[in-house]
């Protein structure tokens, strides 16, 4: 597999979220969550600090309740690996206003950067659309990152998956809330839902 | 296949009531995600919920999956509900960590397998600790174990799970569903 021309992750997330207008973005667990946040704090910013390999249920259950929202799913090669099954759910269900971006170091950066499983065998992309989510790109260009990024706001032909091929260069810790009560009543609040 | 131990082989499904006490509950609740790992008996509920306007029922391919689902449900303003069997609730460990962090309403209906009458031995180490492994995560257990008692149970845990969010399963006896039989 090249080394060559692999993406910056910041500039790749601050890209995706830079005309985000109504997107709600969830960030999985791991670097991904704090790419986010780098990207500048939102109220529909949805940062896990945990629940591994939930990020694109998440995902899922956001994009069935607002089916008018653009939904962003943003996460890593572990991460997305752990929760492999949902894309076969989701591949199902076919929500057209779901978008899963995998920032794909093929390391678990958090840990000591050991190989993930998309090092030299798994294919998030060919898994992607075998599952039934037709629109699975590989993307190794800041133009296609743009290209996506125009994309997660039609809401009508999703879902679609993205995988980023992304340098595992370290980068400084931008850490959001942990709150994550204060992270759900947030969002709830700006689509409108009052506390219970 | 398989036949209900407690009625006879020729009763259609359609004589078994309860599922459509629970379903009556869910709807007046209006719970609008149900995702599932199906099981036989939560066969007639499934179908239930498939053919319901107002219910989206999901398939899952492992049953975590549908706890992640319905922290992002509440996110966007619907409530859910998880129906799996007792074996999934071991697959679900961790992602219940997600409930009291970001405190969202759960209820999900557990039908038990490996308790009363079970034939299939695999099925009793799990069995034998949902109910512990739903409390040490924080998950409150209430049981139906016969046809008479799922409506209340049912009213009180859709309660107490949505009005006062109460992390709440039901776990749905072996002695109500009947046990699985098996035959040559």
């Amino acid at each position: 597999m090249s080394k060559a021309n692999l993406l910056d992750r910041r500039q790749v997330v601050s890209t995706l979220l830079a005309e985000r207008k109504d997107v709600i973005a969830i960030g999985g667990l791991g670097a991904s969550t704090n790419d986010m946040c780098a990207a500048g704090d939102h109220a529909r910013n949805f940062y896990l600090w945990g629940g591994m390999g939930g990020a694109a249920m998440i995902g899922l259950g956001l994009a069935l309740a607002q089916p008018k929202l653009p939904v962003l799913v943003i996460t890593g090669d572990g991460e997305m690996l752990m929760g492999m099954g949902s894309l076969a759910t989701i591949g199902l269900q076919k929500p057209a206003n779901l978008s899963i971006v995998v920032l794909d170091n093929e390391a678990y950066g958090e840990t000591g950067g050991q190989t993930s499983h998309t090092f030299a065998a798994a294919d998030l992309v060919g898994i992607a659309r075998a599952c039934g989510i037709e629109d699975s790109r590989a993307v190794t260009t800041m133009a296609e990152v743009e290209a996506f990024a125009k994309a997660v706001h039609d809401v009508s032909a999703g879902p679609r998956f993205a995988n980023v091929k992304i340098d595992s260069a370290s980068v400084e810790r931008i850490l959001p809330t942990r709150d994550g009560t204060y992270i759900v009543n947030r969002l709830r609040g700006d689509l409108g839902f009052r506390p219970i | 296949m398989h036949a209900r131990a407690d009625a006879p082989d020729t009763a259609p499904e359609a004589s078994v009531l309860w599922p459509d006490d629970i379903f009556a509950t869910l709807q007046r609740f209006d719970v609008r995600q149900v995702p599932y790992v199906p099981d036989a008996g939560h066969s007639k509920l499934i179908q239930r919920v498939l053919a319901s306007s107002t219910m989206r029922g999901i398939p899952l391919t492992t049953e975590e999956e549908g706890v992640a689902l319905l922290a992002g449900a509440w996110a966007g303003g619907q409530r859910g509900v998880l129906l799996m069997q007792s074996s999934g609730v071991g697959n679900c460990i961790n992602m219940l960590s997600l409930i009291p962090i970001l405190r969202f309403p759960f209820l999900t209906l557990v039908t038990m397998r490996g308790e009363w009458g079970e034939f299939n031995p695999w099925q009793v180490p799990m069995g034998s600790t949902t109910q512990g492994v739903f409390e040490l995560s924080g998950v409150k257990v209430l049981r139906a174990s016969n046809p008479a008692e799922v409506p209340a149970v049912l009213e009180a845990a859709a309660a107490q799970a949505y009005n006062a969010l109460t992390p709440t399963a039901v776990l749905l006896s072996q002695r109500l569903i009947g046990a699985k039989v098996f035959t040559k």
